[in-house]
């Protein structure tokens, strides 16, 4: 029923000695909200950012194993890693707006890669705010820093900043986890919205945000992939006992 | 209890004591330039190149080394950042924690500590194997070895302090390395690197022995990368190197002109900065 869109084939991640991810092989179905759950430190966002190969910003990592977006392995030589990361917009656990205004921000991507016309842009930049809810809020003040925005317009502001990159997937790490309430509500609304557009991949270690979003579920716990299926299985009928546990509570 | 609030009081006291020392002796240099040189100072003095017989004390004024010190300082800062961007963004985006990377900054800091008469006779053996004469160009080149150092390292210790979320935004968004370095890196950096390049030009404009033997020293104001080129530090020096009074007076009022043009440099910039902070991400 779910048609997988990443295929993570075997996946080993390792900081120096550390071994962070351990032997990953699982699907990530299309147009679908996948959450990746577990307790702090249990590898969650190093399997997130394994799928963008942001891990290669990160000293002394090595990574074996397979990772197929589009049947492609991005971890081969040879990969043009900025396509690659070109097509997953990613929000990152705290807001990262760029030095510069509220326009250029969302204007960054799609003028890297090349788009120069400003009336395309500009209608591209008032679509994908409109896309991120905060075209109201910003539209009289697009050329103002964004570090002045609140930390919540902030992140939907990093959200418009990746859907103008035209991605097909993104990626979410604990994005609402630095927010108050209602923007954190904000952003989950967001999502359900686009998700019909999208392969989303969702970072939480909060059950209920994850019972409200996931189609998808992964858990993780020590690295290991312990368990993953549609959410209503993982949630309802958990196969593994460490599932379980934690999705009662015993732990995390 | 009492012998900690006493502690308190103590250490308290102490660092009071040392930063009006501080404080003070500035002030202190202030005053003894400006009283000694504010007699001399004249509107001939600001407008007139030296006449003959002016280091005997007769009319005229230090417009030559005014002028020479501005080029001078200007065109070495501007060198000097044409060598240090690249490098500090290479440290940064590219060579980051690598072996090479730290051996580049143990050098700059190494060069920085190199007395600048040191790069002045290196620079000099140099001419003379060229059978190059002292000019505005030479003192350009040395100044600027001796100011790259300094504001490589400036450079390079804000673009550190540049959070690595932002890095990882830009690169997430398919940036290249030289995208995020130019677009986002030096965005981020660029109050502190005004700070950097201010802070070579005030080292700059200041240095008298580096200039001592590869500017030459001349009545004339420049016409060309090619003349020789007084500066006020040397201007300050061979004038209180007289036996005459009015000339030595004349040696602190250079001192005066060369503090206010700093002065203004450094206010400029402290108000362009507020300019460019207003993107920064804190």
């Amino acid at each position: 029923m779910f048609k997988p869109h990443i295929s993570i084939q075997g996946l080993n991640v390792f900081y120096g000695e550390r071994h962070v991810l351990k032997d990953i092989t699982v699907d990530i179905p299309e147009r679908r909200i996948t959450a990746i759950i577990g307790p702090s430190g249990c590898g969650k966002t190093t399997l997130l950012k394994s799928l963008n190969r942001l891990t290669d910003l990160i000293d002394g990592v090595k990574v074996s194993g397979k990772v197929l977006v589009d049947g492609v392995n991005i971890f081969d030589n040879g990969i043009d890693v900025t396509e690659i990361r070109k097509k997953m917009g990613l929000i990152a656990q705290m807001p990262n707006p760029l030095p510069m205004s509220i326009y250029d921000n969302t204007a960054y991507g799609p003028r890297i890669h090349g788009m120069i016309d400003e009336k395309e842009l500009d209608q591209l930049v008032e679509n994908c705010l409109r896309g991120a809810g905060l075209w109201d809020e910003v539209k009289e003040r697009l050329k103002e820093p964004a570090s002045k925005l609140s930390l919540g317009q902030q992140q939907r502001l990093c959200l418009a900043r990746a859907l103008a990159v035209k991605p097909e997937y993104l990626l979410c790490d604990e994005p609402t986890s630095a927010l108050d309430p209602i923007s954190a509500q904000y952003i989950e609304t967001q999502l359900l919205t686009i998700k019909k557009s999208y392969t989303i991949v969702f970072v939480t270690h909060v059950l209920r945000q994850a019972r409200r979003l996931a189609d998808y579920v992964i858990f993780l716990y020590l690295g290991e992939l312990i368990e993953h299926g549609p959410a209503e299985t993982v949630f309802t009928q958990p196969s593994n006992p460490r599932t379980r546990a934690y999705i009662e509570g015993v732990f995390g | 209890m009492n012998k900690r609030k006493l502690e308190e009081a103590f250490f308290k006291g102490l660092m009071l004591l040392s930063t009006s020392i501080v404080v003070g002796s500035l002030l202190a240099v202030f005053a003894v330039v400006i009283l000694n040189g504010a007699p001399a100072l004249s509107l001939s003095m600001l407008t007139q190149t030296p006449k003959g017989g002016y280091y005997l004390g007769k009319e005229g004024g230090i417009l030559n080394a005014i002028i020479g010190s501005v080029y001078l300082a200007i065109g070495a800062t501007a060198l000097a950042f044409l060598l240090s961007l690249p490098i500090a963004l290479y440290l940064n985006e590219y060579a980051r924690k690598s072996r090479f990377a730290s051996l580049t900054r143990l050098s700059l800091d190494v060069l920085w500590g190199i007395p600048s008469i040191v790069y002045g006779a290196f620079a000099f053996i140099i001419m003379l194997y060229l059978g190059a004469r002292a000019s505005l160009l030479w003192g350009i080149i040395t100044v600027s070895l001796f100011v790259f150092p300094i504001m490589t390292r400036a450079i390079d210790e804000v673009m550190k302090m540049s959070p690595f979320k932002l890095r990882e935004a830009s690169y997430a968004l398919g940036s290249t390395r030289l995208e995020t370095a130019l677009k986002v890196v030096t965005r981020q950096a660029l109050p502190g690197m005004l700070t950097a390049v201010l802070l070579a030009f005030g080292r700059g404009i200041g240095d008298a022995a580096s200039v001592l033997l590869t500017a030459g020293y001349t009545d004339s104001v420049p016409h060309s990368l090619f003349d020789p080129v007084a500066t006020l530090p040397l201007a300050v020096f061979f004038q209180l190197g007289t036996p005459i009074p009015e000339v030595q007076q004349r040696a602190y009022a250079s001192g005066v002109i060369l503090l206010v043009l700093v002065l203004l440099l450094s206010i400029a910039s402290r108000l362009s900065t507020r300019k460019f902070m207003k993107y920064v991400i804190k």
